[in-house]
């Protein structure tokens, strides 16, 4: 109980979402799907499952069986009680019989325990492979979902999947689930042997159930309506935290302290005013059931020894003591099971969660055209190799006439009248034209928005064009294979994320393949090595959480190092090196010019110095291209960048 | 940076600060408690009274019924009544109006466990928020935002939980364990050796069991942060694992960690998937011997079938008590993670408060004096981050600092408004040791705009009054139209009034930055500090709100940290960072003659030909 209340709250704290399942059996049937695989441990968690709750329900009932036709009958032949009903029995018993029967109970108990283990040990096993395999084909999802995915969904909404919502699922499968099973099994056991013992009686039983049922019904109502009022102060309470801590050193430097101490304690005190309630009706409920169960129990008592004394309706001692264990019995399981439904609802909307991800469309690919390492013969004949050449060709294979033909590669990039929005109603790239010449640097200038970032996005696929075409050494990008497509180009964002690990594997996570002089030379190309080395472990340092231990100056000089290293085609820097000084910036940009020679470079940048010695320039403005040249023509021409380069406009 | 602390106790100090945020919930906890107790009463006599019926109703040609409390083989009379159903049906009675009272009690006690509870964990939050309000940088370095959240919210929650668990449980549980045992060894001392026999095998079992349990766990639960922060990177980073084409490698790595993680949590819960069975086993040998012994005792009559019942009630008393019992450790185990991360907050050590004997004066001019300072991040004299500084600056002075990245531009600024104290030397404002001020009347006078600057959520006209609460519109303009803020917010339909939105994002880069400007000179500051605070800002209005400062705000001492060379040039000093020396100062001028770094940079930003 107090197990699943914690659940509850965890649920609530999703704020939002819908916390009860759209489709409840849909989604039931789904996830029993994932119990395929293990269809003969789920026959074995069953069958004892079975086992378990007989033993138990007929362990009690043997009890009866014990006083009525062992001990009393054996006390009868003693002398000690002399009611004349057990004379017959009396007449043929014996100790050793009592004993053997007492055996026999006790060997039903221990097979009960055995199987419990079993059971237990078969549901945890399931559940964890589930588990893993659910979180698993959640994380090969995600890897297969476009980027348009992520960038219309919250981190946060994400992480949620893999631990709030496998969570619930774990609670579903491994606890509700099993429990309800062997909860409802226990109560149609025991409701058979109490019927069988005495139907009167049982029907005592049920008018209290029912009388129990309602009080929960009604607490449970009370209880949820505060429970949903809790998270929302919970939301508020945690959207005020997360505001005011980020921004807590503005805080300090305003002295703001006192204030904010009273925001807070408003928002607490609200919180702790709602959750007091909440935890009241949540609190009162097992004393109700419990007690209630004691009434339950005094009340069969009256009536059944009133029976029992006069034989009315074949009532007899031994009956009435399994009788009144049983009636304890059966009371917990029924308040038990309306509990888990409300349980069972919130886990299966955690599943409809997980499956309308595991239902999202994948990231499409139809290209065909794959990038290899290739040599050229005498003959200047293109032949495809294993090893690295500083020569690629693309590899296009032909259906119809089952031929494959190579093509140099490049590094040709050209934009036909591209016209592309992320949403249908918002254009964000309007009829661009540009060409990429072989060995070309072509940059690009604009403010937030004006599409800069959405051209690197198309080029390597993130996103598919809407109108227009892309061709990289004049094929179609289409009809490129989307991972070759991108191990021809590395690309710096702007954002640059570092995964846990040392700096080496950061850095060869360009090349996964690098030897150390490799990642050496890079991070040297990139300026890196210098503060590398400085750290205390050098390349070995290891990096945690987004490398949150370096600067983000520092931070870009790795994605730069860690695209060196990658050594592509094509590189596309966008705002690579906007936290890095300008003359940090200068040395990076000589180092990658000699790497780069021959080879296509894509800028994006915001500080114009990092742009000026292009070999083209193209300023793009509300998703269009408003002027085109290099540094000197663009100056002549007295436009948009002659006004951004002497600052009399402000770029953002 | 999140600390890793190997020491994992709970200080004494941290408890302490625990104590005190139960203390003012002491009253409902007992009451919770002792309420809790006499449910247990009520709940232990009613098998009792229930006794009494079997064994009452049985005795056959029976004229005269007596219930008698039978302890220890002699039985105290309690009352006689002379008609067998008047007798079954008062004790009926009894047993449904203890029944009831045990509810009332139980229903009381659930209510005043919330109380304290949930008070429980207000009081954490409250105390956790104001201590972390004092945090100063430094304090604030060790940790991140979202560590501290996850502390405010989910940690307390735990604790919360934990303490109402204990609250009641905790007491019930014990309570009902010796109140059956005793009233079964008073009933039938001799039956009661079973008990003298399980009680130690399951305690002994319980104990080793939850010491074995709990580092598997914790290993387990590790596993699974791993598991999250895999997943965390992955989102994060998801471009660049598309863009390397890296999908295979992140899935093979995610895949290994899983099963691992499954692994182990397979060997921490087999623990309990034994134990529990085990525990059943031994209840069941519980029962069967006292059917056994009992059943030989009521064939020599020596004993009743109604204590029998009685009897194996007792039985499941005590048994779910030892499981309660079993399942607080684990829940105590379980939160004492919790405490320790907040303990963690509440143990920090504020580097940075009021002196005792602090001066109640606000500086009496903007002159600035670094003499000999040293300062270090990490407080290692090994690992400077500013070297030697030596530096005057005269009150109404306009400051420009330039310099590469990690040159320690911002750290040298920081230590004006005292957000760091220097590791040696004296920093001094209007000629006073800022160790010597009240931090607020420190702070108050100087108006800094960090890099990293954060709108609230409110509105243009809240977050500006920040920086004077008291500001009449008058100045608010005056301030506004100086950081060249004005006519942007008054282009927005609401103005002033215009809703910011969480960390200000209904405003651009440029916009935001000028209204942080604004808002630190609603504070009339003797000293204002810009760092990069102008970045977005394009470079006529950046001379626009440089100009503005200068004529509005003549005596005050302007410092500006910038990249660009525009920003400073015109600043009656530069100052050149490097590598946490101050490598030149001097004009514009002098320094584009002399200093070879100046040299480069402008080189590097204005590239010959052209002027900016």
């Amino acid at each position: 109980m107090a197990k699943k209340m914690k659940n509850m709250e965890k649920d609530m704290r999703k704020g939002g979402k819908r916390i009860v399942a759209k489709s409840p059996m849909k989604a039931l049937k789904r996830v029993l799907t994932y119990l395929k695989p293990y269809k003969a441990r789920l026959a074995v968690a069953l069958a004892c499952l079975i086992g378990h709750v007989f033993t138990s329900v007929g362990g009690t009932f043997l009890l009866s069986v014990v006083v009525d036709q062992y001990i009393l009958p054996l006390a009868y032949k003693a002398g000690v009680i002399t009611a004349a009903t057990y004379a017959a029995r009396a007449a043929v018993v014996t100790t050793t019989d009592f004993a053997i029967m007492v055996g026999i109970m006790a060997a039903v108990y221990v097979c009960g325990a055995l199987m419990h283990y079993l059971y237990n040990y078969s549901v945890t096993y399931i559940t964890t492979k589930v588990l893993q395999n659910v979180r698993d084909s959640l994380f090969v999802k995600m890897q297969s979902l476009p980027i348009k995915y992520f960038d219309t969904h919250t981190h946060g909404e994400l992480m949620s999947l893999f631990t709030n919502d496998t969570d619930t699922l774990r609670e579903l499968l491994s606890g509700a689930l099993p429990n309800i099973i062997s909860q409802s099994m226990t109560v149609i056991g025991i409701f058979v042997m109490m019927m069988v013992i005495s139907p009167v009686l049982t029907l005592c039983i049920i008018v209290m159930i029912v009388v129990g049922m309602v009080v929960t019904k009604y607490i449970a109502g009370k209880s949820g309506k505060h429970f949903v009022r809790q998270q929302k102060e919970v939301g508020a309470l945690n959207g005020f935290v997360e505001e005011h801590i980020e921004g807590l050193k503005v805080v300090k430097v305003f002295c703001h302290e006192t204030q904010e101490i009273k925001d807070f304690a408003d928002r607490n005190s609200a919180l702790g005013f709602a959750s007091r309630k909440a935890h009241t009706y949540a609190n009162v409920l097992m004393p109700i059931m419990g007690n209630l169960g004691y009434v339950n129990y005094a009340l069969t008592a009256v009536v059944g020894t009133i029976m029992a004394t006069t034989g009315f309706l074949g009532m007899t001692w031994g009956g009435l003591v399994s009788f009144l264990q049983y009636s304890r019995q059966f009371n917990a399981p029924i308040s038990q099971m309306a509990q888990q439904v409300n349980g069972i609802m919130m886990a299966l909307a955690g599943a409809e969660r997980i499956f309308d991800l595991l239902d999202q469309e994948e990231e499409s690919d139809e290209g065909y055209v794959t990038l290899v390492n290739a040599r050229e013969d005498e003959e200047g004949n293109i032949i495809e190799c294993a090893e690295y050449t500083g020569i690629w060709a693309w590899k296009h294979y032909h259906k119809a006439d089952d031929t494959t033909t190579y093509v140099k590669w490049q590094g040709e990039v050209e934009f036909e009248n591209v016209t592309f929005g992320y949403v249908p109603e918002k254009t964000v790239l309007k009829n661009v034209y540009m060409e990429a010449k072989p060995g070309q640097k072509i940059a690009l200038v604009g403010s937030t928005g004006a599409g800069k970032t959405t051209i690197t996005n198309l080029i390597n696929r993130f996103y598919d064009v809407t109108e227009g075409k892309i061709r990289y050494d004049n094929i179609n990008i289409t009809k490129i294979k989307k991972d070759d497509l991108r191990h021809s180009m590395a690309m710096v964002l702007q954002d640059t994320h570092l995964f846990t690990g040392t700096v080496r594997d950061n850095i060869r996570f360009g090349k996964l393949d690098a030897t150390d002089e490799e990642v050496e030379n890079a991070a040297k190309l990139a300026n890196a090595h210098y503060f590398i080395s400085h750290l205390p472990e050098g390349y070995d340092t290891m990096l945690s959480g987004d490398g949150a231990n370096l600067s983000q100056g520092q931070r870009q000089l790795l994605a730069i190092a860690r695209a060196a290293v990658a050594n592509p085609p094509v590189l596309i820097l966008d705002e690579a090196t906007s936290s890095i000084d300008t003359h940090t910036e200068k040395l990076i940009s000589e180092g990658m010019d000699k790497l780069m020679q021959g080879r296509t470079v894509f800028i994006i940048a915001h500080r114009l110095s990092t742009v000026r010695n292009a070999d083209m320039i193209l300023v793009l403005e509300h998703g269009e291209i408003i002027e085109r040249g290099n540094h000197e023509e663009l100056l002549q021409l007295k436009g948009r960048y002659h006004q951004l380069y002497t600052g009399a406009i402000e770029l953002d | 940076m999140e600390k890793k602390k190997e020491n994992k106790k709970i200080s004494r100090k941290a408890l302490n600060q625990f104590l005190t945020c139960v203390s003012d919930y002491k009253t409902p906890s007992i009451l919770a408690a002792l309420l809790v107790a006499i449910e247990v009463v009520f709940d232990v006599f009613i098998p009792i009274v229930m006794s009494q019926i079997l064994n009452v109703g049985m005795r056959e040609g029976a004229t005269e019924f007596t219930f008698c409390l039978e302890m220890a083989g002699t039985s105290t009379p309690v009352f006689t009544l002379y008609d067998r159903t008047t007798f079954i049906v008062v004790c009926g009675a009894v047993m449904v109006v203890m029944a009831l009272l045990a509810l009332v009690c139980g229903m009381l006690s659930g209510k005043f466990a919330a109380q304290a509870a949930t008070g429980f964990g207000m009081n954490i939050r409250r105390t956790l928020f104001d201590k972390i309000e004092q945090f100063s940088f430094a304090n604030l370095d060790h940790y991140n935002t979202a560590s501290i959240v996850t502390r405010l919210t989910t940690d307390v929650n735990n604790i919360q939980f934990a303490y109402m668990m204990i609250v009641r449980t905790m007491v019930r549980s014990p309570f009902m364990l010796v109140m059956a045992l005793t009233m079964a060894i008073l009933i039938q001392p001799t039956l009661s050796i079973a008990f003298a026999i399980a009680l130690p095998i399951l305690a002994l079992g319980i104990g080793v069991g939850v010491t074995i349990v709990f580092p598997r766990f914790e290993k387990m639960l590790k596993k699974y942060d791993h598991l999250n922060e895999a997943t965390q990177e992955n989102l994060v980073g998801i471009r660049a694992v598309k863009a390397f084409v890296r999908a295979d490698y992140e899935i093979d790595r995610f895949k290994k960690v899983s099963a691992a993680a499954q692994k182990l949590q397979i060997s921490a819960e087999k623990i309990i998937i034994t134990a529990f069975p085990l525990m059943n086993i031994l209840v069941y040998a519980c029962i069967i011997a006292i059917v056994w012994l009992g059943g030989n005792n009521i064939i020599a009559g020596k004993m009743a079938v109604g204590d029998l019942s009685a009897f194996l009630n007792f039985v499941m008393q005590i048994m779910m008590s030892l499981m309660m019992i079993a399942i607080i450790f684990i829940n105590i185990v379980m939160c004492r993670a919790s405490m320790q991360r907040i303990g963690e907050i509440f143990d920090e050590v504020i580097d940075i408060t009021d002196k005792e004997d602090a001066l109640d004066i606000t500086p009496a001019d903007g002159s600035i004096d670094f003499d000999n300072v040293d300062f270090s991040y990490s407080n290692n004299p090994d690992v400077l981050n500013l070297e030697n500084i030596d530096l005057h600056i005269k009150s109404g002075e306009t400051i420009g600092i330039i310099g590469g990245t990690g040159s320690a531009k911002t750290t040298l600024v920081q230590l004006i408004p005292r957000l760091y104290d220097t590791f040696d030397g004296e920093v001094k404002v209007g000629g006073v040791n800022v160790k010597d001020y009240k931090l607020d009347n420190l702070r108050n006078s100087i108006g800094m705009v960090l890099q990293k600057n954060v709108l609230f959520s409110g509105t243009i006209r809240e977050n500006l009054l920040w920086g004077n609460p008291d500001a009449t519109e008058e100045e608010i303009i005056h301030a506004t139209k100086v950081a060249q803020a004005h006519d942007f917010i008054m282009s927005f339909p609401d103005g002033y009034e215009t809703e910011l939105g969480q960390g200000g994002v209904n405003v651009s880069g440029g916009q935001k930055q000028r209204l942080t400007i604004a808002r630190a000179l609603l504070k009339h500051p003797k000293i204002m500090i810009l760092d990069d605070s102008t970045s977005a800002v394009d470079t006529a209005t950046d001379a626009s709100i440089r100009a503005g400062l200068k004529e509005e705000f003549g005596d005050t001492t302007v410092i500006i940290i910038a990249q660009r060379i525009a920003s400073v040039e015109e600043a009656d000093r530069i100052i050149i960072m490097n590598n946490g020396r101050i490598d030149a100062i001097g004009s514009h001028e002098e320094l584009l003659a002399s200093n070879p770094v100046y040299q480069d940079i402008y080189n590097s930003q204005k590239g010959g030909d052209i002027d900016g």
